[in-house]
């Protein structure tokens, strides 16, 4: 007697998973985040020591300089911005889809210490004197400028006051943007304009009692002077940033390998569907159902984590099929066997799952702890890769071992394929006579 | 194809010299390549500078170097790749931010398309290397322990020397080829080193269960005769799931563009290696070791455990 019910079942929870998959697929593929390999972008490690000699370089100055620089990578608009602590003196910088990479790595190791010195060197004043987020660009003759607004205005008056009672030339108040030991205005102001280290050096007359001071730049650009007015808004890091490592990747060259990839990847699985289809018959249909469930979960899951899919991850995507694969395999080769010893259909399924399972705990957890290895050693891309790997694997397990199980069960509880060997590729010839 | 897979006659282990005198025989070769010729190694692990400028039109060598000179730059070596539309240069110094900004410009200028590029200081090329050497010796612990507990010490040795056998193929192979040794690479081998323990453990998952059902393992004759059967049933899906791998790695190198190439190569040589060391290496090296054990054994009054 064939039961009916359950290949009903079948069909339907097959059609339930098709139309979820079907509804939502282009969705979640839309959400997932691209590393910087795949859409252009840039990663930068810096190597990080304090502003001044005496500090010390501690895990809070580390902190407070990644939520500076998150602040200013907020200026350029990037989506995903990854900054991570590495080590103790490290910072990695990731910007996926940064439109301008020049200007965004010009961005972020500025230190935008603002001084104001006098033509000998000697600071009068500093960022410090600022009052907080208040620089802004302003107009002056239709030149853009920036102008920030002081703390103390009596402090700059005091300033003023001695600068202007200094004769020619030395009556300037030189203003600087991180100004390092050793740089002398002297020597700066005998270069051509467009090679001075410092921003400008206006000429003091009188005593200035006002609160605000405008840097009139040499002259500005406008997108300059923003630039200048977020620097100086997102305040000064209290670090001095080396690029140690840097990569990037042009948008065409990510687009590309995106796209490559993802075809190779389609032709891949796609020649896996198709041996898996010939060479295991109804368990392979089976097996392709599981394995597309297991891509679409694998994109919902690393959706959830809120992981970026970078071009090693799309690999370890794809080995991941090969695991939930072997896994297949190695059940319907086991049920193959148990068909063969001339057991019936449905006491060949049962004794083939069980000695399947531990088989591919085995050799899953085997590959698990490489992985974890790889996530614990690994940086970015490899721990990208890892990450992939891991929920791949745990993945697989699921959609191949149980999910396969509960489908295949199905047909086989209905006694549909009783006397039926070849649905599993096994000829009668083949089985043993009890 | 499965029935005559099953009906297969053959002595895995009788012959097992021969199989270890093959190995033998290629890793001398794989060590003389590596010690002539050496790796090509990228500069994540050499340290210096990487520019990949890409073309509509097809590109040569003099006209990207000219460029590179008029930024008053000298690259180590420019090469073609990718049919001829990409330029890859090298340098060997770190190129500083500002010059990264200038070969940005001029070749954006100049081809439409945003060059990639890459730049390395000793410092992190020596820690990448550090750390990948330590998380392959962590694995290498970490799996014979598993082993170890859930089959036997010998079976952790011998999928541990078919690990090592399979990673030093994929390096053996990337010096003879020249390939570019990075950081993918290094993902890769770990690959490999999960896919070739997997491989192994099926196998020796399989001798485990028919061992229970021995009633006497006393001479290394009852162990081959174990092993021999335990290769031929798992045989299928052996060569099956190679297969179905192969298919996925070698859509990668064909199709999967130049950043994956390198990638795809070694997965695809090492998972061809790791099937060789499952079915004709390390079974056969447990099986020897384990007839040794028993003659030690048959002296003392403590029975075989298995």
């Amino acid at each position: 007697m064939v039961k009916k019910g359950r290949i009903v079942a079948f069909f339907l929870i097959v059609l339930l998973l098709g139309g979820l998959i079907g509804t939502t697929v282009m969705g979640v593929t839309k959400e997932i985040k691209l590393g910087l390999d795949l859409q252009g972008g840039f990663e930068v490690l810096y190597e990080v020591t304090p502003a001044q000699e005496d500090q010390e370089l501690s895990q809070d100055l580390l902190n407070s300089t990644v939520s500076a620089l998150y602040k200013r990578i907020n200026v350029l608009g990037v989506s995903e911005p990854r900054i991570t602590i590495e080590g103790e003196d490290r910072i990695r910088v990731q910007l996926a889809g940064v439109k301008d990479q020049n200007q965004a790595r010009e961005l972020l190791s500025t230190q935008a210490e603002l001084t104001f010195r006098t033509t000998d060197d000697e600071e009068q004043m500093s960022g410090a004197d600022l009052k907080e987020g208040a620089a802004k660009v302003v107009f002056d003759n239709n030149q853009p400028v920036v102008q920030v607004t002081l703390k103390n205005p009596e402090k700059f008056a005091n300033i003023t006051r001695e600068i202007s009672q200094l004769p020619q030339p030395d009556n300037r108040l030189v203003i600087w943007l991180d100004y390092e030991e050793g740089d002398s205005y002297q020597e700066e102001v005998t270069k051509p304009a467009d090679e001075q280290k410092f921003i400008s050096d206006p000429a003091v007359r009188t005593v200035l009692s006002q609160n605000t001071v405008v840097i009139s730049g040499p002259p500005f650009q406008l997108e300059e002077a923003e630039n200048l007015k977020e620097l100086l808004n997102a305040g000064s890091l209290p670090v001095q940033l080396e690029e140690i490592y840097s990569t990037s990747v042009g948008a065409q060259f990510g687009e590309q390998s995106l796209n490559k990839t993802v075809l190779a990847g389609f032709i891949g699985i796609g020649l896996i569907f198709l041996f898996m289809l010939f060479y295991y018959r109804l368990p392979g249909a089976i097996a392709v159902i599981t394995l597309s469930v297991y891509i679409y979960l694998i994109l919902v899951v690393f959706n959830w984590m809120n992981a970026v899919l970078t071009l090693p991850g799309i690999a370890a995507l794809i080995l991941g099929v090969g695991m939930a694969v072997d896994a297949n395999i190695i059940t319907y080769e086991r049920i193959k066997e148990e068909i063969r010893s001339g057991k019936s259909i449905m006491s060949a399924f049962k004794a083939g799952g069980r000695r399947s399972f531990t088989t591919i705990f085995d050799a899953n957890i085997t590959t698990l702890i490489a992985a974890g290895v790889l996530f614990a050693y690994g940086t970015s891309s490899v721990k990208g890769f890892a990450v992939m790997l891991i929920t791949s694997i745990t993945v697989s397990f699921l959609t191949a071992v149980w999910g396969s199980r509960i489908l295949l069960g199905l047909w086989v509880k209905s006694r549909a394929l009783s006397k039926k060997p070849g649905l599993f590729g096994v000829k009668e010839s083949e089985i043993d006579e009890l | 194809m499965s029935s005559r897979v099953r009906d297969i006659k053959f002595d895995f282990v009788k012959h097992r010299n021969k199989f270890f005198a093959i190995s033998l025989a290629l890793i001398v070769l794989g060590g003389l390549a590596i010690a002539i010729f050496g790796l090509n190694l990228g500069i994540d692990f050499s340290s210096g500078s990487r520019v990949d400028i890409q073309s509509d039109e097809t590109l040569t060598t003099e006209e990207v170097s000219k460029e590179f000179e008029g930024l008053g730059l000298q690259p180590e070596s420019v090469t073609l790749a990718g049919g001829g539309e990409i330029a890859v240069a090298a340098f060997k110094s770190e190129l500083n931010k500002d010059e990264v900004a200038e070969i940005k410009n001029t070749f954006t200028d100049l081809y439409e398309i945003e060059p990639s590029i890459s730049t390395v200081s000793p410092d992190v090329a020596v820690d990448l290397a550090k750390n990948a050497f330590i998380a392959v010796a962590i694995a290498s612990v970490g799996i014979i322990l598993y082993v170890a507990i859930r089959f036997e010490w010998l079976q952790g040795f011998a999928a541990i020397v078919a690990l090592f056998h399979d990673a030093f193929f994929i390096i053996a192979v990337f010096s003879i080829l020249q390939i570019e040794v990075n950081i993918t690479f290094i993902a890769a081998v770990l690959t490999i080193v999960g896919y070739s323990i997997n491989d192994t453990i099926v196998t020796f998952d399989r001798i485990r269960e028919n061992m229970k059902f021995e009633k006497k393992v006393k001479t290394f004759d009852d162990v081959a005769r174990v092993v021999n059967k335990s290769l031929v049933q798992t045989l299928a899906r052996s060569i099956n799931t190679v297969l179905t791998v192969v298919f996925a790695a070698t859509a990668l190198t064909i199709f999967g563009g130049e950043a994956i190439r390198p990638f795809a190569v070694a997965l695809l040589i090492g998972l061809l290696a790791g099937t060789y060391s499952s079915i004709f290496i390390a079974s056969q090296l447990w099986a020897v070791w384990k007839g040794k054990q028993l003659k030690k054994k048959k002296f003392s009054p403590v029975e075989s455990e298995v």
